[in-house]
């Protein structure tokens, strides 16, 4: 199953991983459609909006860590996790 | 007005999604398969986690083609924008003048990319180049193959050339959708050139600035065909921008690992500056509505 693609189990999660927010964020916006607002970022924002920011604002703080710093990538991820969370929240 | 809500004309965005799926999705993962794994071929691979992303990020010739790629892509814009407006100001409104450099603008434009750079190749040259030659005999000592300067002069000089127009052309069409009504206010106010410029022809101009601004710096980003046949990415690595060393860090090495790390970060890069692109040119629609 893992052989298709050259795929790995960390990526296989990862890649789930995005699956299961952006399925979740779906059922989530039909559920409770969202209204555009204004949080700490300058913009108007939509959820979905405010979910890619996130995400590629934690892609680049994983590399700024990765070419900086010794952490451990486990510590970056928990911190990219509640910056997403925030920003979904309060962005 | 009561609408029967029916979503099912979404099934119609299955096939475009299906081969968006093909031609970029799987494609993008497994790049992102391959960039964690150390693959000989195709049996054998082992997993190395983020080593390979510490090599390129720690990587001095990378750093140095990132930077290169920057200060071009700025240099670039830097020229070809401010060029542009100035051409497409000084350009015939009408008749048959206009007809004809418009044209002559939107020659450079057709030339496929692997021809400007033969044609600068030669162009260039200092023994039968008529602009090598020209420099030389006015006592320059030009020499686009042996001295770094002036091999990125000559690869930013293609880029005007052969760009400039694309950004002149969007001007002209921006400024021909300015009422006739906004410059005869200006004349009953008896407003200078310069006004007239700063006031009624740059805010209307915006729009299509972005757009060129977009389109020129995205083109100059992803730079491959012109310097690789002009200079081959020489002398040294002088002219070695980020594509081309991508290329021969994945084709000619066949380090697949490291260059797929590479190409992630690239991607992240560019989809970082469209984004902001894309989030100006929409908030600017909506702050005009």
């Amino acid at each position: 199953m893992l052989n298709w693609m050259a795929w790995t189990q960390p990526t296989a999660l990862f890649f789930g991983a995005i699956a299961l927010i952006l399925i979740s964020m779906t059922v989530w916006e039909i559920k409770r459609p969202c209204v555009e607002r204004k949080g700490f970022i300058p913009i108007t924002t939509t959820r979905g909006d405010r979910l890619f920011i996130g995400l590629l604002s934690s892609a680049f703080i994983h590399l700024i860590a990765i070419a900086t710093t010794e952490v451990s990538l486990y510590w970056v991820l928990g911190a990219c996790i509640v910056w997403l969370i925030s920003l979904l929240r309060f962005g | 007005m009561n609408k029967t809500p029916n979503n099912k004309a979404w099934w119609l965005v299955l096939p475009v999604f299906l081969l968006v799926a093909f031609s970029a999705l799987i494609p993008l993962m497994t790049v992102v398969n391959y960039s964690v794994q150390d693959i000989f071929d195709q049996n054998t691979a082992y997993f190395v986690g983020i080593e390979w992303y510490q090599e390129i990020l720690q990587d001095e010739r990378l750093r140095e083609s990132l930077f290169r790629q920057f200060g071009f892509s700025f240099a670039v814009l830097a020229i070809e924008i401010p060029l542009g407006i100035f051409v497409a100001l000084t350009m015939p409104k009408q008749g048959w003048q206009a007809s004809v450099s418009l044209i002559l603008l939107a020659l450079p434009l057709l030339i496929p990319w692997n021809v400007v750079g033969t044609i600068w190749q030669v162009f260039a040259r200092g023994d039968i180049g008529l602009f090598g030659w020209g420099l030389n005999s006015l006592g320059v000592d030009y020499n686009y193959t042996a001295n770094s300067v002036d091999a990125w002069l000559t690869v930013l000089l293609m880029d005007v050339w052969h760009w400039t127009s694309l950004v002149a052309l969007l001007c002209y069409s921006g400024l021909r959708a300015i009422p006739e009504a906004y410059y005869q206010a200006a004349q009953i106010d008896r407003a200078s050139s310069w006004s007239i410029f700063r006031y009624i022809q740059m805010p209307k101009l915006k729009g299509v600035l972005v757009i060129a601004v977009l389109l020129r710096f995205m083109d100059s980003f992803m730079i491959y065909t012109e310097p690789f046949v002009l200079t081959g990415g020489g002398p040294g690595s002088s002219t070695t921008f980020l594509s081309q060393t991508l290329a021969q860090m994945a084709i000619g090495q066949f380090d697949l690992g490291p260059a797929a790390a590479f190409s992630l970060i690239y991607f992240l890069i560019v989809l970082l500056l469209s984004w902001l692109f894309f989030t100006t040119i929409t908030h600017m629609d909506k702050d005009k509505s």
